[in-house]
C-alpha cells in the first residue's frame, strides 16, 4: 500500500504550461522530497497527486490503480498544509476527529483513535483548546495528527515547516523523520530548503521550471549531480563554479568545487587569493576568497583556521573533488 | 496648543455628528410624538413639540380598526421566510463563485447586481399576471418568493465577500479529510462564516420587512404585512395623521428594536474584510 506512479503527467493553467509531461515513480514506504526554488512547480505536482488540481494530460496511479479522475477524498491520501489549515471553529479533538467522522466511524472508535494520535504527538494537554490558542509548532502537530488518524496510503506535506522558527523547525524535522520510521508509510514532502531535503529524504526529486532535473538519494545527488543546477542547489554553502581558461585546463566548460573540499594553506597551493569576509560559525569558518583570474570562492575551513580579512592565502582543490560540466551544463563523467 | 486644537476639533465633530444623527432621526421622532397626539393637535399650527395632551387613544383605535397582530405575523413570515430561502440558495452560489470561480463569475455577479438597478415597476404587470394565474396573489408564499428573488443579489454579494476572506486551504483540507461537498459547506464553511451569515440575515430581514412596493401591490387582505397596515391609514381624504403615526410606530417598532440590539453585529458584518 502506498506506491504512486505518474505517467506523462502535465499541468497547464490556461495557455501557461507549468509542468511539462513527466514520469515519476514513488515506491511504497519511501520518503520522497520534492525540492526546488519557488515557482518550480513542486507544490503543483503535489496537488496533482492529491487531486486538488486536475492533470491536463497523463495519469496518476495509486497502488497500481488509475486515480486520475478520483476525487481527493477518495484517494486515501492525507495532506499537511503550510498554513496548517486547521478548522478554527473546532477544538483540537474535533479537528483530529474530523476525517474519522467523515469516514462514518462510530464515536467510541473515533475517541480511541484521537486519544492515541494525541498521545503520540504530545497533544493530550491541549485536546480541548481551539487552534487559535496554540503555538505554531502545536498547530502543526494537530495538522499531522489529523493526517495520521486516517491511516492514509501516503502523507503529503506541503512546506509544513516554513512557518516555524528555526529551532522549532529542526525539532519538527526530527519528529517527522521519526514518524516516518515508526509508521513506515509513504511520505511526499515539498520544500524549498535543501537542508530539509538532504536530512529527511530517502529519495530527492529536484525540480526546476516544472522539469525534473534529477532523482536520487541525498548522497547520490551530492556526489554525482547530473548538471550545474543540481550541483549548485544541493549542498550548503553552494558549490563554487569556475569558467574560462582554468576550466579548460580540466577539459570542461565549467568546473565546480564544493566549499568543504577546498583546502587552505599559507602558500604553495593551487590558487592564490585574498581573504574577504570570514564568517565564524564556531565549528566552521566560511572564507570568501578572491582569486585573480578565477573570481570569488567560498571555502569552508575549520573553526580555528586563524585567517583574517586581507590575508593572502592559498587554496587547493584536490583533483578527484573537481566536478566538470560541458557547455550545456551537463556533468562530464 | 496642539491639545487645544484637538479638543476643539473633537467638539466640532461631536456636535456635527449629533446634528446629523438627530436630523436623520427627526422624522421618526416626529412620527412617534404625533402618534400620542389627538388628531387636532397633530395638525396644529404652529406644530406642538412636547406641550400637548398625551393620549394613547390612537393605538387603541388602530388596533380596533385593523388587526395589528395578523399584519405583524405576515411581516415576520414574509421577511424571515424570504431571508432563509434566500440564504439556502445563496450559500452554495456564493461558495461556487468564491472558491471555484469561472471566467464569467465576475460578469454573473455584476449582472445580478444590475437587476437591483431596474425599476421594479417595469416588471410589475408581468409578475402580477403570473401571480394571478398561478393563484399566488395575496398569499404569503407568493410574497416570500418575490422578496427572495428581489434580495437574492444582495445576499449573494454579501456572502461572496465574506467567503472570499476564508482561506481556500481550509476547504481543501476538508476535501482531503474526506468531506463531500455538502459536508464541506455544512461543517467547515458555514460555521466559519457565521458572523457574515448573521449580518446578512439581519440586513435582509430589515430590507424585507421594509419592502413596500411588492407587498402593497401583490396583497389585499390575507397576506398583507405591516407596510399595508400603514398604507391603509394614509387616505387621500380626511386627516388621520395621528392614527397614521400610531400605525407607523407600531409597524417600525419591532425592526427598530431588533436593529438597535444587533447594531454591533450589523456594523461588524458590513465592514467585514474592509477594515482588516
Amino acid at each position: 500500500m502506498g506506491s504512486i506512479r505518474l505517467k506523462q503527467v502535465s499541468k497547464s493553467f490556461g495557455s501557461v504550461e507549468v509542468i511539462p509531461p513527466l514520469d515519476l515513480e514513488i515506491n511504497e514506504g519511501e520518503f520522497v522530497v520534492f525540492v526546488g526554488p519557488s515557482g518550480c512547480g513542486k507544490s503543483t505536482l503535489l496537488r496533482l497527486i492529491a487531486g486538488l488540481e486536475d492533470v491536463t494530460t497523463g495519469t496518476v496511479e495509486i497502488d497500481g490503480q488509475d486515480a486520475t479522475t478520483i476525487r481527493p477524498a477518495k484517494r486515501g491520501l492525507a495532506m499537511v498544509f503550510q498554513t496548517y489549515a486547521l478548522y478554527p471553529h473546532m477544538s483540537v479533538r474535533k479537528n483530529i476527529a474530523f476525517p474519522l467522522k467523515m469516514a462514518g466511524l462510530d464515536k467510541a472508535q473515533i475517541d480511541r483513535k484521537v486519544d492515541e494520535a494525541a498521545e503520540t504527538l504530545n497533544l493530550t494537554e491541549y485536546i480541548d483548546r481551539r487552534p487559535g490558542q496554540l503555538s505554531g509548532g502545536q498547530r502543526q502537530r494537530v495538522a499531522i495528527g489529523r493526517a495520521i488518524v486516517r491511516e492514509p496510503k501516503a502523507f503529503l506535506f506541503d512546506e509544513p515547516l516554513s512557518n516555524l522558527d528555526a529551532a522549532l523547525r529542526v525539532n519538527m524535522r526530527l519528529e517527522i523523520s521519526e514518524l516516518h520510521q515508526s509508521l513506515e508509510t509513504t511520505m511526499i514532502y515539498v520544500t524549498h530548503d535543501q537542508v530539509e531535503a538532504m536530512t529527511m529524504a530517502d529519495k530527492i526529486v529536484v525540480l526546476r521550471t516544472g522539469i525534473i532535473e534529477q532523482v536520487g538519494s541525498p548522497l547520490d545527488l551530492y556526489r554525482n549531480p547530473a548538471n550545474l543546477f543540481v550541483a549548485g542547489f544541493i549542498g550548503s554553502p553552494k558549490m563554487n563554479f569556475v569558467e574560462g581558461p582554468e576550466a579548460r585546463r580540466y577539459g570542461a566548460h565549467t568546473i565546480g568545487v564544493r566549499p568543504e573540499h577546498l583546502e587552505v594553506s599559507r602558500d604553495g597551493g593551487l590558487w592564490q587569493g585574498t581573504v574577504g569576509v570570514a564568517e565564524h560559525l564556531g565549528s566552521d569558518t566560511f572564507l570568501h576568497v578572491t582569486v585573480a583570474g578565477i573570481g570569488n570562492l567560498t571555502v569552508r575551513a575549520p573553526g580555528e583556521v586563524g585567517v583574517r580579512y586581507g590575508d593572502e592565502i592559498s587554496v587547493t582543490a584536490p583533483k578527484e573533488r573537481i566536478y566538470r560540466f560541458d557547455k550545456d551544463g551537463r556533468a562530464i563523467q | 496648543m496642539a491639545r487645544a486644537v484637538t479638543n476643539r476639533r473633537k467638539a466640532v465633530t461631536t456636535l456635527a455628528a449629533w446634528g446629523v444623527g438627530l436630523l436623520i432621526f427627526f422624522p421618526i421622532l416626529w412620527t412617534i410624538l404625533t402618534s400620542f397626539k389627538t388628531e387636532a393637535d397633530a395638525i396644529a399650527s404652529p406644530p406642538l413639540f412636547l406641550g400637548f395632551d398625551w393620549t394613547l387613544e390612537n393605538y387603541g383605535e388602530v388596533q380596533e380598526r385593523s388587526n395589528y397582530f395578523r399584519h405583524f405575523w405576515n411581516s415576520v413570515v414574509i421577511s424571515f421566510g424570504s431571508t432563509f430561502l434566500g440564504l439556502l440558495i445563496a450559500i452554495p452560489s456564493a461558495w461556487s463563485m468564491a472558491f471555484v470561480p469561472g471566467k464569467q463569475t465576475k460578469n454573473v455577479l455584476m449582472w445580478m447586481l444590475s437587476t437591483k438597478m431596474l425599476p421594479p415597476v417595469g416588471v410589475l404587470i408581468p409578475i402580477y399576471l403570473i401571480f394571478r394565474d398561478t393563484g399566488l396573489l395575496d398569499t404569503r408564499a407568493g410574497l416570500v418568493i418575490v422578496l427572495t428573488l428581489i434580495n437574492l443579489p444582495i445576499i449573494i454579494w454579501m456572502l461572496f465577500t465574506y467567503f472570499k476572506e476564508i482561506p481556500g486551504e481550509i476547504l481543501e483540507a476538508a476535501r482531503m479529510d474526506g468531506a463531500t461537498l455538502w459536508a464541506e459547506i455544512l461543517h467547515v464553511l458555514t460555521p466559519m462564516a457565521v458572523p457574515g451569515i448573521a449580518s446578512t440575515l439581519l440586513l435582509n430581514v430589515i430590507l424585507a420587512w421594509n419592502e413596500a412596493f411588492w407587498t402593497l401591490n401583490l396583497t389585499a387582505a390575507e397576506a398583507a404585512p405591516l407596510t399595508a397596515f400603514i398604507a391603509s391609514y394614509s387616505s387621500p381624504e380626511g386627516l388621520f395623521y395621528a392614527k397614521l403615526s400610531a400605525a407607523s410606530t407600531m409597524a417600525i417598532a419591532p425592526i427598530l428594536i431588533m436593529g438597535w440590539f444587533s447594531q454591533k453585529q450589523l456594523v461588524r458584518g458590513l465592514t467585514f474584510g474592509a477594515v482588516k
